[in-house]
């Protein structure tokens, strides 16, 4: 091994220990028993391991029902979204209709506006509708997403315009070829879609915090960051509570890293 | 074509278009422009209740903004976060994006998802973790610092470390991001650049200068500007790790808009900041983009 081999690789352990340490530690000490955290020096594994503290995040903190709440959430916007911007990105690349042009410039000259310009009036709006503290409080302004119209748009110019033509001419209406030619050939791009919208709906903060002020229908990190103002000096059990928090979105990501990754890719390059 | 189809399938792709638009419509563009009007009203607690309450007052909340100084002070430390933070973040993007794609490195795929793990997590929850990793008494960090014979800092409780400490958390949790964009880009760069530079004897510092960081200029101007953008609307990280404090020394103007919107139910107000905020983001966005012309035609 080269000299240079050695330094490539130091460097990148050491920015993995970097990226990785804080995570191991959290799931470390979520299993140390109440109190043993808080000393000089700060342990890295726990002598006695112990479950207590997601005993008690479940039993008594009511966490099963943040979890549920999260998932439902993520779940109802994921399937939602996916459905419209795919249906919307399919249209901007492939059908022709009036003002389509215009109307995707204005889309891609939007992205620029940050959400939060849009948080106080539409906070106004659904209190209007009386949807404060309700699920569809929390998901409407994810239904849809000019990011997602985007993503999907770039990946359907790629179908063949014969494909639907002859499907046009053996008859087929524009939603059966949507449904049955379309849709499996965008496969790959919405499950990548997919994932990226659960995971940004599961890890939003600001807008569950200010939509939702009644504790059982809160999410977990809106439940999370209340707990933390109670129970600050708990150091073992707030790492629990993270680990719950994280866990899902980490093992989804583990699991689907490939398509993850390579949605990013998509998105940036050939954006 | 004849005029038949044509209009049916105008009539599809509205029908296509049209939930997705709908939505948008209504719940983002409607209120972003709502967001403008908001700004010039006193929408308030009562307002909220009863809009027969609701008074129009021009540019009232945009003139007390300029009056106020803790708005100041929540753009400067914003300011001061994005800028030790944007350049600090997209270095350790770029330095791992090369190292990454280093002809010499092994094991790439597990130093890749690890790397990008921290993108994934849910911040509110990372962010206790690195609280305990700052902590004055039991935390590592620390530890490393006395045991170095140094004095312990108190990293979250002293207003000139507490903005610094709440950078190294963003950077850690975002830089894997822009690392995976990079990894792209420097993949799409023709391995033939570089054959030519080191036929003409290029070293690898300037293969790096002339070769690599022309190519990625494109990729440098997106990141930057996305990134600028992401790091100006900066609310999660002081409202976990120091709320804002201490001495208001990590109020961001998000944080402030939070507080005047939903503490303080002046909604009116909140929009002003909201609306001044995306003006500074555009503002720079429209500068990025200017300065990296100009580079361009100049190279």
């Amino acid at each position: 091994m080269s000299l240079q081999t050695i330094i490539v690789h130091a460097a990148l352990i050491a920015c993995a220990v970097f990226a990785l340490f804080p995570l191991l530690w959290m799931v470390s000490v979520s299993f140390m028993p109440t109190g043993t955290s808080s000393v000089n020096p700060p342990p890295l594994l726990p002598h006695s391991p112990t479950l207590d503290n997601y005993r008690v995040l479940f039993e008594r903190h009511n966490v099963g029902r943040y979890l549920l709440n999260s998932l439902l959430v993520s779940s109802l916007v994921t399937l939602v979204s996916v459905t419209l911007n795919a249906m919307a990105g399919y249209a901007f690349a492939k059908l022709r209709f009036r003002g389509r042009d215009r109307l995707f410039q204005i889309l891609i000259g939007a992205l620029v506006i940050p959400a939060q310009v849009a948080m106080i009036p539409l906070f106004a709006l659904v209190k209007q509708m009386g949807l404060v503290n309700s699920y569809a409080g929390i998901v409407i302004p994810g239904l849809a997403t000019i990011f997602g119209v985007f993503l999907v748009r770039q990946y359907a110019l790629s179908i063949p315009n014969e494909l639907l033509e002859a499907a046009r001419i053996d008859g087929a209406g524009e939603h059966r070829i949507f449904a049955s030619i379309v849709a499996p050939l965008l496969r790959p791009v919405l499950v990548t879609l997919a994932i990226l919208t659960f995971m940004t709906t599961w890890n939003d903060f600001m807008w569950p915090l200010i939509v939702i002020s009644d504790q059982d229908l809160q999410t977990l990190p809106v439940a999370l960051a209340g707990l933390t103002r109670e129970y600050v000096q708990d150091n073992e059990l707030m790492m629990a509570g993270s680990v719950v928090t994280v866990l899902p979105v980490l093992v989804l990501f583990l699991a689907l890293q490939r398509h993850y990754i390579e949605g990013i890719m998509a998105g940036s390059v050939k954006g | 074509m004849t005029g038949g189809r044509g209009t049916r399938a105008s009539l599809a792709g509205w029908l296509f278009i049209g939930p997705a638009m709908l939505v948008l419509g209504v719940f983002f563009f409607l209120p972003t422009l709502a967001a403008l009007l908001m700004s010039m009203t006193d929408y308030d607690l009562y307002a909220l209740g009863d809009l027969a309450n609701l008074r129009f007052i021009a540019f009232d909340n945009y003139t007390a903004l300029m009056r106020d100084p803790r708005f100041w002070q929540a753009l400067g430390n914003t300011i001061y976060f994005v800028a030790l933070g944007v350049p600090l973040s997209i270095g350790l993007s770029l330095g791992t994006a090369l190292l990454l794609t280093s002809r010499l490195t092994r094991w790439r795929t597990f130093f890749r998802v690890s790397l990008f793990a921290p993108v994934v997590t849910t911040l509110v929850a990372v962010a206790l973790v690195w609280r305990y990793v700052f902590h004055t008494r039991y935390g590592l960090l620390n530890y490393g610092l006395t045991s170095a014979g140094f004095e312990p800092i108190d990293w979250l409780g002293d207003p000139h470390w507490a903005m610094p400490s709440i950078v190294l958390l963003a950077v850690w949790k975002g830089f894997g991001y822009n690392m995976i964009i990079f990894i792209a880009a420097l993949h799409s760069i023709p391995q033939e650049l570089y054959e030519a530079a080191r036929m003409d004897g290029a070293s690898r510092w300037q293969q790096f200068r002339h070769v690599t960081l022309p190519s990625l200029a494109p990729t440098l101007l997106l990141v930057g500007i996305l990134t600028m953008a992401g790091y100006f609307q900066v609310f999660s990280e002081p409202y976990m790790m120091t709320e804002g404090g201490p001495l208001q020394s990590t109020m961001s103007v998000l944080y402030f808009m939070y507080e005047e919107g939903f503490k303080w139910w002046n909604l009116g107000r909140a929009s002003a900041v909201a609306f001044v905020l995306f003006l500074i983001i555009f503002a720079l966005t429209l500068l990025q983009v200017r300065i990296s012309r100009r580079y361009a035609s100049a190279t």
